[in-house]
């Protein structure tokens, strides 16, 4: 067993038998750890990333409400030692597959949802203070990076700058990586794969000497690992690159601020040097991009709403403008448009120029 | 000239003189042998259930007017193809010898058409109506046996029905001997058909039975074994008064027949002593309101002043009607019944204080019977009785059904769709007891549709269907507990399981731990006896948290 899953292996450990002793004694046998709910969500203004509270819950087991819960975690927690014990890896997938069963002679199931067991993970997360990584769950694997950078993996030399058109396929558990030597002076995270793509073809990354990173949608926890430790360890920049709609801005304010669901891991996954490229308010005036607008529907309205409520959008003049000048728009804008200028507008134009000028948004 | 012009006048007489020589009277039997469906007789299945009807209703009104409990016989058996021999036999007071054959083969001719007060039968049409169905069907003369006392001797008579003058024709007149003391049997052979289901013979007197407890009821079907419905209650039903009708539901051609008859001379006399609660005070007021004297003479009083009077009664107050001309079964009494004759596992029933429609009092009760053996998927079964009489034929056009159906019953834990009958193992029984039960026909199938009938029908439910809820309710609440118990059984194993794969504890050992801890009674009340409330809370939270991790999943 390698020395870094011995402390997962140990948490485990004293979790169950901690529960052992409550049934041996005839107590209840409770859990109890942070309260993982929007109540007990934090703001802090020195840090400035989400955390969580004094609060706490209890799961008790001999309790109609909770039992199925409690069940449910012991469940994932038994997943994960096993995993641990014989040193292999599964995806939440995956352990929602292995705790999916229904219950002899009933038509009870342990879990009948993903997002069942995907909470019950995340508790045991807080309940360990281990990562779900350290645990060996992983998600799928759903980004690419490319750039002048040499890294190690389980003993492999990789070059993100000769890995072919499709670049690194980043996985969800990044912290076993070693950086070899990285040669960039910033990089850009994109919210779009299209986009990451047409930057590679471009070479971006080569003319800019730069890094470009994308996953799909809503960052991974491993590409937040990864870019963090870009920022930490090897000083570059961060940059942004989403889509001019509420949740491109939510994206951002994922990456830098954490998010509530994942409060608990906020030290390990927020970036806080990270800065808004774009597309922005700005740009669809600059650029002559109003006429790719797509009308706002009530959803993108009540989300936009929302996010310009954060704490950490309140007091934040520069995007409380943007804010509102999409509403006064009532519309959004993909990043795509920029390809109405030239295929490589984007690459060319649009983005140098904005890093040399230093148009972002912090 | 002018004799050719005579002789003419004379030929060309008035069609009308040729068409008076056909007029003539039809006699109320001649018109009910051309309308029998008017009587309920309009089929073979049908017959069999009016003459069985009639024939009990008969004897149970006699029973309780002489204040014996009573026990009744009826006896189905088949004579030929569709033709059957219908006999019913009582212990009631018997008939004097020179009313029988007006009773049974006269039609119209009765007690208590005249009489405002609650029976079960009123027009005077019932059973000689299954005599001449009887008679028109199989040509057989009805034969009735009846004893008033044991001093005198039993009369047996053999009785048709002369149509064309609605004059009982007697075939025979004996005197017999008999061993009841007192008592009258029927009997009639008529074409018929026996058929089981929610329209027959057989369901009939169930529900006789359950809506009289206090009667018995012994019966032979045509096929199969005697059945005997015990009673259940050995009191009487008190004996109803009888009252003069209240000014309120008075019509104009009922009062000025009251008027052209009464021996009163003036018209306030004649007020109060021809109405319920119409004093000296309040006649004077009535004739006030309608700008008539009050010493009019009643012999005087024109249409035009009638209808005035009319106007003047409807702008007087008047209170309501006197109740004890009604015999309600009472809550207690009802439940009994039910229980006697439908297996359950749960009763309840109400009395409804009396009430008013248009002049006439009456009370409405309710009751019904839940689980046990009522089947679970099928449509509630509904009884509907007026005065002590199963209702079986017309539910659709019947207010008590559609007060039942406009009756909101998932409140109490039946299933339902839209304005429709419940779903569920109930049976639902309503009663209306009056001095005038306002059928919609003359085949007392159906309650017409009364806004103050149905205002009482629905609060009836609504007693019973509250007391229903709590019950279901609980129910569902005790096997909710069963089902949490099995489920921290079933949850025990898992957990165990776990548990050893976490402390390398031996499974057996924790398993056994958590067993014991089940049945502690601080545990078993911590996991059953949880409040509704705490379950809707943690749905809500667990909703509310998946809600949380969709949005954050973007």
């Amino acid at each position: 067993m390698k020395k870094q899953e011995k402390k997962p292996v140990k948490e485990l450990e004293n979790f169950g038998k901690k529960l052992v002793v409550d049934i041996e004694k005839g107590r209840n046998p409770t859990i109890e750890f942070s309260l993982r709910s929007l109540s007990n969500v934090v703001f802090d203004e020195k840090s400035k990333t989400l955390g969580l509270g004094d609060k706490t819950q209890q799961r008790t087991f001999f309790n109609v409400g909770h039992a199925k819960k409690f069940l449910q975690t012991l469940e994932v927690a038994k997943v994960s030692k096993t995993l641990l014990d014989v040193g292999k890896h599964a995806s939440l997938r995956d352990v929602f597959y292995m705790a999916k069963r229904t219950l002899p002679s009933s038509n009870i199931n342990i879990v009948d949802d993903q997002s069942e067991s995907d909470n019950a993970i995340e508790d045991l997360e807080l309940i360990t203070d281990c990562s779900r990584e350290q645990l060996n769950i992983n998600a799928n694997k759903m980004g690419s990076v490319a750039g002048n950078v040499v890294i190690e993996d389980s003993g492999d030399s990789i070059n993100w700058a000769k890995l072919g058109s499709g670049g690194w396929s980043i996985p969800s558990n990044v912290e076993n990586i070693e950086f070899k030597s990285v040669k960039a002076k910033y990089v850009i995270y994109m919210e779009k794969q299209a986009v990451w793509e047409r930057l590679h073809e471009d070479k971006f990354w080569e003319k800019q000497n730069c890094i470009i990173v994308t996953s799909q949608g809503q960052t991974t926890r491993g590409i937040r690992r990864l870019l963090q430790v870009l920022n930490d360890e090897h000083d570059l920049p961060i940059y942004v690159l989403a889509d001019f709609d509420p949740w491109g801005f939510y994206i951002y304010s994922v990456l830098k601020f954490g998010s509530i669901n994942l409060a608990h891991m906020s030290g390990t996954m927020t970036l806080q040097n990270a800065k808004f490229l774009g597309v922005t308010a700005d740009d669809a005036t600059n650029y002559d991009l109003k006429k790719h607008f797509i009308k706002f529907k009530d959803v993108d309205l009540t989300r936009l709403k929302q996010i310009s409520g954060y704490d950490w959008f309140k007091k934040n003049k520069a995007w409380q403008r943007q804010f509102k000048m999409m509403k006064d728009f009532g519309a959004k804008l993909e990043i795509q448009a920029l390809s109405s200028k030239g295929i490589t507008f984007i690459s060319e134009k649009y983005l140098p120029e904005k890093i040399r000028k230093g148009e972002f948004l912090d | 000239m002018a004799d050719r012009q005579a002789e003419a006048e004379q030929k060309e007489m008035p069609i009308a003189y040729e068409l008076a020589k056909r007029q003539k009277e039809i006699s109320v039997a001649e018109f009910f042998t051309k309308n029998r469906h008017l009587l309920g007789f309009d089929n073979k299945r049908k017959a069999l259930l009016m003459a069985v009807k009639e024939a009990v209703d008969n004897s149970l009104d006699a029973c309780e007017e002489a204040r014996v409990l009573p026990e009744v016989s009826v006896e189905i058996i088949e004579i030929g193809e569709f033709k059957y021999k219908v006999i019913v036999e009582d212990n009631g007071p018997g008939i004097v010898k020179k009313q029988i054959p007006n009773i049974f083969a006269k039609l119209l001719y009765g007690s208590k058409f005249h009489t405002l007060k609650q029976a079960r039968g009123q027009q005077g049409i019932g059973i000689s109506a299954a005599v001449l169905y009887a008679q028109l069907t199989t040509g057989r003369h009805a034969k009735i046996t009846s004893r008033v006392s044991k001093k005198e001797p039993a009369h047996y008579y053999e009785l048709g029905i002369d149509t064309q003058q609605n004059k009982p024709t007697i075939a025979k007149e004996e005197t017999v001997e008999w061993a009841k003391e007192h008592g009258t049997r029927v009997e009639i052979d008529l074409e018929a058909d026996y058929i089981k289901g929610s329209q027959s013979v057989d369901e009939y007197l169930k529900q006789t039975a359950v809506i009289n407890p206090h009667v018995t009821i012994i019966y032979q079907p045509p096929k199969g074994e005697q059945v005997i419905f015990a009673r259940g209650a050995d009191t009487l039903p008190s004996q109803p008064q009888e009252i003069k009708p209240h000014p309120y539901g008075i019509e104009l051609g009922m009062l000025i027949d009251k008027l052209r008859w009464t021996e009163s001379r003036t018209l306030q006399s004649f007020l109060t002593s021809e109405f319920s609660r119409v004093g000296p005070g309040t006649a004077k007021e009535i004739c006030q309101h309608a700008a008539v004297l009050p010493n009019t003479k009643p012999s005087e009083v024109s249409r035009d002043m009638a209808e005035k009077l009319i106007q003047g009664i409807q702008k007087t107050k008047i209170i309501a009607p006197p109740t004890d001309c009604l015999s309600p079964i009472g809550g207690e009494l009802l439940q009994k019944g039910l229980r006697k004759e439908i297996k359950a596992e749960f009763y309840c029933s109400t009395s409804r204080p009396p009430a008013v429609y248009r002049g006439n009092p009456f009370v409405i009760e309710a009751g019904i019977a839940y689980g046990g053996e009522i089947p679970k998927e099928e449509k509630a079964n509904i009884l509907r009785f007026a005065n002590r009489v199963p209702l079986l034929y017309q539910e659709g056009a019947c207010a008590m059904t559609n007060s039942i159906m406009e009756t909101n019953w998932k409140a109490y834990g039946m299933q339902q769709s839209g304005d429709s009958i419940p779903f569920g193992p109930v049976v639902i029984v309503v009663h209306m007891s009056s001095v005038w039960v306002p059928f919609t026909s003359e085949s007392k199938e159906a309650i017409a549709h009364y806004a103050e009938i149905i205002k009482e029908i629905k609060l009836a439910l609504q007693e019973c269907g509250r007391q229903l809820g709590s019950y279901v309710r609980k129910k569902t609440r005790i096997s909710q507990q069963i089902e949490r118990a099995n489920m921290f059984e079933k949850y025990i194993p898992e957990v165990a399981e776990s548990l050893s794969v976490l402390s390398s504890e031996k499974k057996e050992k924790i398993l056994q731990a958590l067993q014991k801890m089940l049945v502690k009674p601080e545990i078993k009340k911590e996991i059953i006896e949880m409040e509704d409330a705490d379950d809707k809370l943690y749905r809500m939270d667990f909703k509310k948290e998946n809600e949380k991790a969709r949005e954050e999943a973007g």
